[in-house]
């Protein structure tokens, strides 16, 4: 790789002062799994290297009304063995535990996940279906931001350059809610996903309806792909094949994948709405046992 | 560019050393200190040969800059056996046919080390899912597995 200089900040404000001192020429490396990959192949070769090793503060996940703040340095690792997001919010506990392997995972951070914004990655997807929100911060100020509105390309967000992501707030779960993160891998358990697919289903306990969904895709766009209209269809409905055949046709028409070693487009394509059809009937169905 | 001092603590010993910011813990680890029991696989963290603990985690040693590994305290396959015999799970590896070729025998090692440091009895399926990202192209995994029970079994037998 490149040479860079080094800079291992103590506080907040001292990686602020840097990115906005170097902002294009420097990169934020947390856990560094992909950033290294990424130095070694010459995909980027920054100035400046601004580590956040030494930083407190951003590595706790807490209370935070009705919600779960995630620091952007909690590691997969922590998020997979979290006494309290596997109480509070299981299934991302679920998503962070089948990323990767032990080793990633003792590293890789939440924020540095986000960061990266490769559109295979599990939690992205996961966060997304549960309406989390970013938070962003400059040495000019903060601003919070839907995760839906933060990727907008292969690798590509809308952290501008002198930006951090600090933390990630994920709203609780509410009531007669069920949610899953499917990831359906052909090849190796350690692999990204082929296509991963997030669904949450909110149904109304007495006459078991969806209230509401989400259902949110990985690897089948140049982004984590949230299908509204997909979503659309299921409100005020109940469960039956014939919904979920509907539902998983819609999100077909809206996926976009690339051919790679993980599969042809069109069989991206295909999984794509044989598993939103599967990961709809387990969130339902885990809906409707959390609500008897 | 210039070298930065890393102060890493690997097998017990302080070790000092000077890198260029772009030094893997891996290359400092086999050039710098000349510990070369830990093997460079496949270069992208997918095949566990680089295993070292730190501070007792396993991670990739070929995807960890040698800077984050100043302070830290590193286990690397030669920090397993004492002065007078080797680790219960080395010795394990031995008396169960744990390895052939060897390549990817120290990942394999350190990883179940750490795997019975945290879990001192575990189900087949524990094994499983905490090796999974050691890969080995002779054995087909059933003495890796073998080993570990084997080891596991010797540590509750106090032996």
């Amino acid at each position: 790789m490149r040479a860079f200089e080094y800079r291992e900040p103590d506080t907040l404000e001292e990686v602020l002062a840097l990115l906005h001192d170097h902002g294009e020429d420097a990169k934020i490396i947390a856990g560094g799994t992909a950033l290294v990959i990424m130095l070694n192949q010459r995909l980027i070769m920054p100035s400046y290297l601004i580590s956040l090793r030494k930083l407190s503060g951003l590595n706790s996940v807490d209370s935070v009304d009705g919600a779960l703040q995630l620091g952007a340095l909690v590691t997969h690792r922590d998020m997979e063995t979290s006494p309290v997001i596997r109480d509070q919010i299981p299934v991302l506990a679920e998503t962070y535990r089948q990323v990767a392997t032990l080793r990633i995972r003792n590293m890789a951070t939440v924020g540095g996940t986000l960061a990266h914004a490769d559109p295979s990655q599990d939690s992205p997807v996961t966060l997304m279906a549960l309406d989390a929100r970013v938070g962003l911060t400059s040495s000019g100020g903060s601003r919070e931001v839907a995760l839906d509105e933060f990727f907008t390309d292969y690798y590509e967000t809308v952290l501008q350059p002198d930006e951090l992501l600090t933390h990630v707030q994920v709203p609780l779960p509410k009531p007669h809610t069920g949610s899953i993160y499917l990831k359906f891998l052909p090849r190796t358990e350690d692999d990204y996903a082929t296509v991963g697919v997030a669904a949450s289903v909110e149904i109304e306990p007495s006459s078991q309806l969806c209230r509401e969904c989400r259902i949110v895709m990985g690897g089948v766009a140049s982004t984590p792909l949230r299908v509204k209209e997909a979503e659309a269809l299921l409100s005020g409905q109940k469960l039956a094949p014939e919904l979920l055949d509907k539902a998983a046709s819609v999100v077909q028409e809206h996926t976009d994948p690339i051919s790679d070693s993980r599969g042809s487009a069109d069989y991206k394509r295909e999984m794509a709405g044989v598993c939103v059809s599967r990961a709809l009937e387990q969130a339902w169905q885990r809906a409707l046992t959390e609500s008897s | 560019m210039t070298d930065y001092t890393i102060r890493l603590n690997v097998n017990g010993k302080e070790h000092t050393v000077e890198v260029p910011s772009r030094r893997l813990l891996i290359d400092c680890l086999r050039y710098d200190l000349g510990l070369t029991g830990t093997k460079e696989g496949c270069s992208v963290g997918v095949c566990g040969a680089c295993t070292v603990l730190m501070d007792g985690k396993p991670i990739s040693s070929c995807l960890a800059l040698a800077l984050f590994a100043d302070g830290k305290e590193i286990v690397t396959v030669e920090g397993l056996a004492r002065e007078d015999r080797l680790d219960r799970v080395q010795q394990a590896f031995i008396d169960y046919g744990g390895f052939q070729c060897g390549i990817c025998t120290p990942g394999m090692v350190v990883t179940a080390k750490a795997l019975l440091d945290e879990n001192p009895d575990p189900s087949v399926d524990e094994i499983k899912e905490w090796m999974m990202g050691n890969l080995c192209r002779c054995t087909g995994y059933y003495k890796v597995i073998e080993s570990i029970q084997g080891a596991a079994a010797e540590e509750a037998g106090g032996g």
